[in-house]
């Protein structure tokens, strides 16, 4: 895949970084505002995509971070799992018990367990919609040659 | 009522869609459609006319709220519908790079 | 026991996304991991089935209790129906998962093909255990979206193509039932099937009630693959690998489409006269066209596919008519007669059906055809496959002693009692017409001299397949056990009551 002019790069550059952190912000507030792991995942999902349209890359790279993000999203939904298999074990044997203190109401250390479940739901949304991603570019520049 | 009749009138056409075009990724726009179809039905059946974000603090009396649990269903088919669309989508892409054709007519390897 | 029950979810889908990350590093892993996850469910799962203390239980997720008797967690249900469902499904699982590990030498990338059967069987697991419908959405949708990727796993053009029919169908299926959850919840603003089956008892609507029910059983019949929705069956069934195509025929289509009609309507539904008749005449349309459509075809594992719409055909038959005899207030002995044949034949089905499907791919693993014009003279070379083969041929045409014999033999003894002749003759023709084109499949395949045929290549399939196709084999013999007494009031009756009894399912849930 052949990359994009200067003036797209540049403003790519400057850009994913911002959209990146605002992906951060909505999941992390997740538990108080609207949005959360999901929708934060996509916006991270969609600044590692600007990055890749804006300045291209050829199979065998894209093939790489493919493995890699697809590694990350496994450990991502093993992390929530074994966030939900604590909880029998905290919890007095109840699966998806919410076991940590719930804290106050509208602070951003609150409501327990919720806010590690988005974070890990963040990364393991944000892996799957890149792998998703490189896996149809790759197939796209697999069919051109 | 109109809204809900319109939702059925969206997933109609979605199946008329994917019943009558013959270009893969058509089919794939048509399940699209019947899928938002769905979603905005239950999102209607949760909506309370000037109602607020469900945040119930102690004291407060449980009225003028909208329904949340539609709310995260329609979240979690929209997942779902992420899935099974990003499948329609490779396996089209696969069978386009087998076939040269996103025409179904001409993907006729088996009877059916 | 009750701490036993997520488990069934959640070690399935654990080992299903370690696969990836230990699997690239540690060679051998994927079949090791995933063959004792199968194994130790499997068995847990029959453990549970024949210890005569177990109780149907709930499990509630997140520890969150009734609020004044209206249950809002999801609660994880295990009565005598999931019960057996959990046995046929893990054994199943256990068994196509041991075959594979000689069989996928075919093919590149087994972790992704172990990865995939993990998600399968926790999706299949969680529809059968959980009590809250979207919950049985989202695990259906598991379910099927794995299924989806193994169909098309040996990526060739059929493959494909199947895979492609198969998930537009199935997605229209997927949305009708999400459709159909959507109205229950418009009606009775609760997803929890016991809470809605008390709710909707009271309200008179027939109209919502008919439109609903149309819009389920439209749904799961496109999944369970009844006539006028099957068209993806025979082509998904016979493109798939072979495991595969043991799993999607002997427990997919019971688990996301039976399974889930059983629980919604004798559950959830009033049981009304009309609808009862809708379910049988499709049943009876299926068990008929489906023999009928299966005699002319030449690819054996197309045949097996058709061969499975007939035979859901006879467990629909069977369940529906226990389910007018029920609308019509009739002899609760005969609807418990015909419900038991029903689920016993879909037990039995299981097993014979993955036995002939793990035939096919033995076959075809030596002979790299499944054309049966090409195929002949294999029962010198290849006696296992031969005999056990065998021994599914004579089950699924119900020949005494075999397990399908004593499951046909119920269903049409419950037709006779309760007054449905025309299905009780339709069941005997079916029966001696699948009788018909299994003899073809045995003679053209083991003993016709083929021309084509080069008898010097051909050996036994490995110890792996051998392994699992003659476990499958004594299955077929020792589960006609279940006719009798003892076995039966464990595994049977239980079942039947869980259907038959709505009080006790929604006891179950809310505890009162």
């Amino acid at each position: 895949m052949q990359g994009m002019s200067i003036i797209v790069k540049k403003v790519a550059q400057l850009l994913s970084g911002l959209i990146f952190m605002y992906g951060i912000y909505i999941i992390t507030h997740g538990h108080l505002t609207p949005g959360g792991g999901f929708a934060g995942g996509a916006i991270l999902a969609g600044s590692l995509i600007l990055l890749v349209l804006a300045f291209g890359s050829d199979v065998m790279r894209l093939q790489k971070r493919e493995a890699g993000s697809s590694i990350m999203e496994s450990a991502a939904i093993l992390g929530f799992l074994l966030l939900a298999v604590a909880a029998i074990i905290a919890g007095a044997g109840i699966f998806f018990y919410n076991y940590l203190p719930k804290g106050q109401l509208f602070h951003l250390v609150s409501a327990g367990v919720i806010p590690l479940y988005n974070i890990m739901v963040g990364i393991e949304v944000a892996a799957a919609l890149f792998t998703i991603f490189l896996a149809l570019v790759i197939y796209k520049e697999e069919l051109k040659q | 009522m109109t809204l809900y009749l319109l939702c059925f009138l969206l997933f109609l056409v979605g199946l008329y869609g994917v019943l009558t075009r013959r270009n893969l990724i058509k089919i794939v726009i048509g399940l699209s459609f019947m899928e938002f179809s769905i979603f905005l039905l239950l999102v209607l059946i949760g909506y309370v006319k000037g109602g607020e974000a469900p945040i119930l603090q102690p004291g407060m009396p449980a009225t003028g709220f909208v329904d949340p649990l539609p709310q995260a269903m329609v979240l979690t088919a929209i997942v779902i519908g992420l899935a099974t669309n990003a499948m329609l989508l490779a396996i089209a892409i696969r069978l386009y790079k087998k076939y040269g054709t996103f025409d179904i007519r001409k993907i006729n390897q088996l009877k059916g | 026991m009750e701490s036993f029950i997520p488990l069934f979810v959640i070690l399935p889908l654990a080992a299903a996304f370690l696969i990836p990350i230990v699997g690239k590093f540690v060679s051998g892993f994927q079949m090791t991991l995933s063959n004792l996850v199968f194994l130790f469910l499997a068995a847990a799962g029959v453990w549970f089935l024949f210890d005569s203390n177990t109780e149907a239980v709930s499990y509630t997720v997140g520890g969150w209790e009734p609020v004044n008797g209206i249950p809002i967690a999801i609660y994880l249900v295990a009565d005598g129906l999931s019960l057996i469902m959990l046995a046929i499904i893990n054994t199943m699982a256990f068994l196509s998962g041991f075959y594979a590990i000689s069989y996928l030498k075919q093919y590149t990338a087994p972790d992704n093909f172990y990865a995939l059967l993990c998600l399968m069987v926790a999706g299949m697991n969680g529809v059968v255990l959980t009590g809250d419908l979207f919950n049985l959405y989202v695990f259906l949708e598991i379910a099927v979206i794995a299924s989806y990727a193994l169909v098309a796993f040996g990526t060739g053009k059929e493959e494909l193509e199947a895979s492609f029919k198969y998930q537009v169908l199935g997605g229209i299926a997927s949305l009708l039932i999400l459709f159909g959850v959507a109205m229950v919840y418009w009606k009775t603003r609760t997803l929890n099937i016991a809470d809605a089956a008390t709710l909707l008892k009271h309200s008179h609507d027939r109209t919502f009630h008919l439109f609903v029910q149309l819009l389920f059983i439209t749904g799961f019949g496109l999944k369970g693959a009844l006539i006028p929705f099957h068209a993806w069956l025979p082509d998904a069934h016979s493109s798939a690998p072979s495991p595969i195509s043991a799993m999607l025929s002997g427990v997919l289509i019971k688990a996301i489409g039976i399974y889930c009609m059983i629980r919604i309507f004798f559950n959830m539904f009033i049981l009304t006269e009309e609808f009862a008749v809708i379910l049988t005449t499709l049943g009876a349309l299926s068990m008929v066209l489906g023999a009928l459509i299966a005699m002319v075809q030449n690819d054996m594992k197309r045949m097996f596919a058709y061969s499975s719409i007939s035979q859901v055909g006879y467990i629909i038959t069977g369940i529906g008519m226990g389910m007018i005899i029920l609308a019509r207030k009739g002899d609760q002995g005969i609807a418990a007669l015909a419900i038991g044949g029903g689920l016993f034949h879909m037990i039995n089905h299981a097993v014979f059906k993955g036995l002939l499907f793990l035939n096919a791919g033995a076959v075809e693993y030596e002979n790299r055809t499944r054309n049966l014009d090409e195929l002949g003279d294999l029962s010198t070379v290849m006696p296992v496959t031969y005999g056990t083969s065998l021994t599914a041929s004579l089950s699924v045409s119900g020949i005494p002693p075999f397990n399908g014999f004593f499951s046909k033999l119920i269903i049409i003894i419950a037709a006779i009692q309760g007054h449905f002749y025309l299905l009780a003759a339709l069941a005997v023709v079916v029966s001696i017409i699948t009788l018909g084109y299994f003899l073809k499949f045995q003679k053209q395949a083991f003993f016709n001299v083929s021309r084509f045929f080069n008898k010097l290549k051909i050996k036994e399939v490995p110890f792996t397949m051998c392994f699992s196709m003659i476990v499958l084999a004594i299955l077929c013999l020792v589960l006609s056990l279940l006719v009798f007494p003892g076995p039966r009031d464990l595994i049977l009756t239980p079942a039947v009551e869980a259907v038959m009894n709505v009080k006790e399912y929604s006891t179950i849930i809310t505890g009162i």
